[in-house]
């Protein structure tokens, strides 16, 4: 499979970079840290159970931070002219699109891997079960399909880092509330057949959203 | 300069005069709904401008993907021209529904405002389009602004029913409001209804037509002036 050789030499290529310079991860992880942190205090003295805005919380921190990591996805790629290399090699646009988008994917998942942990002991609350796990993993490959794209776009604008979230965040209202929902009801030790509904709209925005941008990313990076 | 040709004058005073029309029937002609207070019996009436603005705003946002989709294959300037005209007007009605539903809600719910599945969806298909032309405004060179604008036109179309459906869901533990159509029409209404859904679409066709030449006329401007000034 030539096609998959050609994207995992492009996720490779930005797992190298990224184990070089730790620049989107490291900023990633304070900065999902300190939304953590930050929630703690907005909401601690008038919730009387943080269970209750757990969901919120995560789903927010990995939303805030996956959007931070976005940014940086292509700015790196456009300012050091690799994106002109990428395009110039012998390989189809939609690799590069499915190449940078594991790579944003992996970058995100690692995040969490290490976020979940500290939030379980920040908030007294059991998130290490593959229900979680498979629940914040669809809506992070939701979050990355439509993101990277979108990545793509926002950085040939002027206004570049200003502009992701605002194109981002009203398309990726169904993951959000799929997502804060799934894992709220997780929490309250709801079935997991329970979230059945919740679980094929977010795969079916999954399957959807990685068909168009596969579509159309060859158009975003045409010059 | 492309100039208003006859056909479009004539569609524009159709519209006019059908839009007058529907008014008249929507306010006077239309038998009051049964049942209600004085004040709700008033604010039924938005019906009639209501369901088509709501309508008009899908349908010019339908419109705004397939001239991105057109646009994509073609790389024809005339298909994000269309694109773009749609969009703003879709934006226009979108307010239009959100503002006559407010007014409705109030005496009908006691509320302006609530989170609902549809007022909650319409909230974001506002801000989907708004960012649509902050994107546009963000970038100077016109083919690219198309290219983009058409793939961000598509996916904000496609993500309003997952949109939608994903509110709805989320609500349904909570108690529902209204379902569909807690009043069904009576037949008196029908003719004021569907004669208003008319008029409103061929109120969109003529603005589209008006605002894609203003468009067209814009590009002629920019021509011209680098033709002027580059010589």
């Amino acid at each position: 499979m030539n096609f998959w050789r050609s994207v995992m030499a492009i996720v490779w290529k930005d797992i190298r970079a990224e184990l070089r310079t730790k620049d989107i991860f490291s900023s990633m992880f304070v900065f999902a840290l300190l939304a953590v942190i930050v929630f703690n205090f907005a909401f601690e003295l008038r919730v009387p159970d943080m269970k209750m805005v757990a969901p919120g919380i995560i789903w927010v921190a990995v939303s805030f931070a996956g959007t931070l990591g976005l940014n940086r996805a292509f700015v790196i790629e456009q300012d050091k002219g690799s994106l002109a290399g990428l395009l110039l090699a012998p390989v189809d646009r939609s690799a590069i699109y499915f190449g940078k988008m594991l790579g944003n994917l992996l970058f995100m998942l690692v995040v969490e891997a290490i976020l979940l942990p500290l939030v379980m002991i920040f908030f007294n609350l059991t998130l290490l079960t593959w229900q979680h796990l498979l629940v914040l993993g669809l809506g992070t490959f939701g979050f990355a399909a439509v993101g990277t794209i979108f990545s793509a776009i926002a950085v040939n604008t002027r206004a570049r880092e200003v502009l992701l979230p605002i194109l981002l965040f009203p398309v990726l209202v169904p993951v959000l509330v799929a997502g804060v929902k799934m894992t709220g009801a997780l929490l309250d030790g709801e079935t997991f057949s329970s979230l059945s509904n919740w679980l094929r709209l977010t795969l079916v925005y999954d399957v959807v959203f990685t068909g168009v941008a596969y579509l159309t990313f060859g158009y975003v990076v045409e010059e | 300069m492309a100039r208003a040709n006859r056909g479009l004058t004539i569609l524009t005073i159709v519209a006019a005069v059908g839009i007058l029309l529907a008014a008249w029937l929507a306010l006077v002609a239309a038998p009051d709904a049964a049942g209600l207070t004085r004040d709700e019996t008033f604010a039924q009436r938005i019906i009639y401008f209501h369901v088509p603005s709501a309508w008009l705003s899908m349908l010019a946002f339908g419109v705004t993907m397939i001239g991105g989709i057109g646009y994509l294959i073609t790389s024809q300037r005339g298909w994000d021209n269309v694109a773009v005209s749609s969009a703003e007007i879709g934006i226009a009605f979108t307010l239009a529904v959100m503002a006559s539903g407010s007014v409705w809600a109030k005496p009908a719910w006691n509320v302006w405002w609530t989170w609902d599945p549809r007022l909650t969806t319409y909230t974001i298909v506002f801000l989907l389009y708004v960012s649509y032309f902050m994107l546009r405004s963000a970038m100077d060179d016109p083919a690219r602004r198309a290219r983009f604008a058409s793939v961000y036109g598509i996916f904000a179309f496609l993500s309003v029913p997952i949109t939608f459906f994903s509110i709805r869901l989320w609500r349904t533990i909570h108690p529902v409001l209204f379902d569909a159509k807690n009043f069904g029409l009576s037949s008196g209404m029908r003719p004021a209804f569907f004669f208003g859904l008319a008029a409103f679409t061929l109120l969109y066709v003529v603005l589209l037509l008006h605002r894609v030449r203003l468009e067209q006329t814009k590009e002629e401007v920019e021509t011209l002036k680098d033709a002027i000034l580059g010589a």
